[in-house]
């Protein structure tokens, strides 16, 4: 069980004001479950994400992980604790192969282990173990190798942020059939995953939505969904100046 | 020749030797030279004055040879020079290396001396590791000086590493490069504590066609001072590229100097120079994954230098 108390957070903008950005969350997370966070850009799931795994420090309220405060854990500590975060924007390291990554994150994994994770996220490990996870991986290869090492890990906790951003849509069906096999049901996981796929929505068995670093609504994707349908009608009459259609 | 222990692990670190190889060899320790073998196509023989000695490659030969120097004594100085004459068409490797093991108060040294002439058509991989061992106060020196011809369609990969524990380092590299021959040389350094080291590359692309590429990775931690001048002339219709790219740590101080001039109005030459600290994106992921913190520093930097 994954807890998040009364979290407040703010950061020094360089050229502005400090910044609230994360402003009263409380949310429960269970074992067996897989979340949804979902909701507008810069509304604060990545953020979320980064205060549970120690990478942000809240500036008040606490995170709990089966009852114990981890708020003043490093970031080491909560990844021995079980916290695992698959990066929105991960990044690219010059002269670490894709096996020595996925080495690091699960120490002493087998060679049949690495191959089959490789193949998950649809990388042929023939053709990518030994390769630089550095400039010469597309965008869309990096976010799968960032996939790999957090499916390798198999934590207690697995956060994945965005995991369909720049991804083929081949993959992206691909992932979420590995998605729902891995984590569905699965009595020993607890998964969040911050999407904006409506297929990835689809397997989550609650949605939370963050806007404004608040928690706006959160429930069943029945319940959530006519709570911001208006919302997001709304919004993309604003920005694409017709009302599309947009159902789940 | 039997070696001891310290000797042994040296020369495996700084050349991956076990045993003595087979085919050409010389191993120079303490200032003499205990192994010297030629091969049916490879001749080592001593220069006049037993400082250094002259290597010829028959044309068309294919062979590793291997040329370590250790030190084990201390305060020993030495210049060494060395002449390679790599024959039309051949196709050779070889493995350098210099490892100075100095537990005392005075100074050990080795200036190397190296001048290589590459025959036309030939190919040559040159890997020269230098590592600093032992924990007295004496300095460990090392002063490689590389002059390299490459005569038509001749190529070479100079690979040449300060891995640890040199003090004081100037080395100077100095190239030409004629018709459609190519040169690629890929410098890594690392400097900790007060070590000073300084690297002087530069190379002349003086014939149609050639091409040359200077790639250097760099690491500077606690206050150690680096400055490196990477120069590329281009007098012909040639292509020519500089990168050098460099992690700076704790109160460090590093230079970087590339410099382009070129002679000729089909002359193609580049540079990108980047020195900054480790990205703390790399160091959160690597800790999201369960290393430390230092394990994850060390683990970026055994990367970047790779
Ligand atoms: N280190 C930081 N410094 C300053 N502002 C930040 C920092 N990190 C995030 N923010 C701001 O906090 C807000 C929330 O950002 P966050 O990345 O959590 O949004 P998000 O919901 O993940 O958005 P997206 O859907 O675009 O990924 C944004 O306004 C962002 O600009
Ligand atoms: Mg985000």
């Amino acid at each position: 069980m994954l807890e998040l108390k009364n979290l407040y957070m703010t950061v020094n903008d360089e050229n502005g004001p400090a910044k609230e950005i994360i402003r009263g969350i409380n949310l429960l997370f269970e074992k067996g479950k897989v979340y949804a966070i979902t909701g507008p850009n810069g509304g604060g799931k990545t953020s979320i994400a980064k205060l549970v795994m120690g990478i942000f420090s809240p500036s008040s309220g606490g995170i709990y992980l089966n009852g114990e405060d981890i708020t003043q854990l490093s970031i080491s500590e909560r990844a021995h604790r079980g916290i695992s975060y698959a990066f929105q924007q991960p990044p690219r390291f010059k002269g670490l192969t894709i096996e020595d990554l996925i080495k690091i994150a699960r120490p002493g994994i087998d060679q049949l282990a690495l191959r089959g994770t490789m193949r998950d996220v649809g990388l042929c490990p023939e053709d990518y173990l030994s390769r630089d996870v550095g400039p010469g991986l597309s965008g869309g290869e990096v976010k799968r190798v960032e996939i790999a090492q957090v499916l390798a890990r198999g934590a207690e906790v697995t956060i994945f942020d965005e995991p369909e951003a720049g991804v083929d849509l081949w993959t992206i069906q691909k992932l979420i059939g590995i998605l729902y096999s891995k984590f569905k049901d699965n009595p020993d996981a607890l998964t969040i995953i911050i999407t904006h796929n409506e297929n990835i929505l689809r397997i989550c068995d609650e949605i939370i939505v963050i806007a404004n670093g608040m928690v706006e609504a959160r429930g069943s994707r029945e319940e959530v969904w006519p709570l911001i349908k208006d919302d997001v009608e709304c919004k993309m009459k604003e920005q694409c100046g017709e009302l599309l259609t947009y159902e789940i | 020749m039997k070696f001891d222990n310290l000797s042994l692990d040296l020369l495996n670190t700084i050349s991956d030797l076990a045993q003595i190889p087979d085919g050409a060899v010389n191993i120079r320790v303490n200032g003499e030279a205990v192994v010297r073998n030629s091969s049916a196509l490879v001749t080592i023989s001593p220069r006049d004055d037993g400082r250094g000695f002259y290597l010829e490659v028959k044309p068309g030969t294919r062979e590793t040879i291997h040329v370590p120097v250790l030190i084990t004594k201390a305060g020993i100085k030495e210049t060494v020079y060395n002449t390679f004459n790599i024959g039309e068409n051949s196709d050779v490797t070889i493995i350098a290396g210099c490892g100075i093991h100095n537990p005392s108060h005075s100074d050990s040294k080795h200036d190397g001396v190296h001048e290589f002439v590459v025959g036309a058509g030939a190919r040559l991989r040159y890997v020269e590791k230098h590592l600093g061992q032992g924990s007295g106060q004496g300095k460990r020196i090392m002063n490689p000086s590389t002059k390299i011809t490459l005569h038509r369609g001749a190529s070479a990969e100079l690979e040449m590493t300060q891995i640890k524990g040199v003090d004081d380092a100037y080395r100077s590299t100095v190239a030409y490069i004629e018709d459609q021959a190519n040169l690629k040389i890929v410098e890594r350094l690392m400097t900790e504590g007060n070590q000073t080291a300084e690297s002087d590359v530069q190379i002349n692309i003086v014939g149609k066609g050639g091409s040359g590429q200077i790639i250097s990775r760099s690491v500077a931690r606690d206050k150690s001072v680096q400055v490196f001048r990477a120069a590329l002339l281009g007098q012909a219709e040639c292509n020519g590229h500089v990168e050098c790219d460099s992690i700076i740590m704790d109160k460090a101080r590093i230079s970087s100097i590339p410099q382009l001039v070129a002679e000729d109005s089909e002359a193609v030459l580049t540079h990108e120079a980047a020195i900054g600290k480790i990205a703390g994106e790399q160091l959160v992921k690597l800790m999201s994954l369960g290393l430390m913190e230092q394990e994850a520093i060390d683990i970026i930097i055994d990367g970047f230098l790779r």
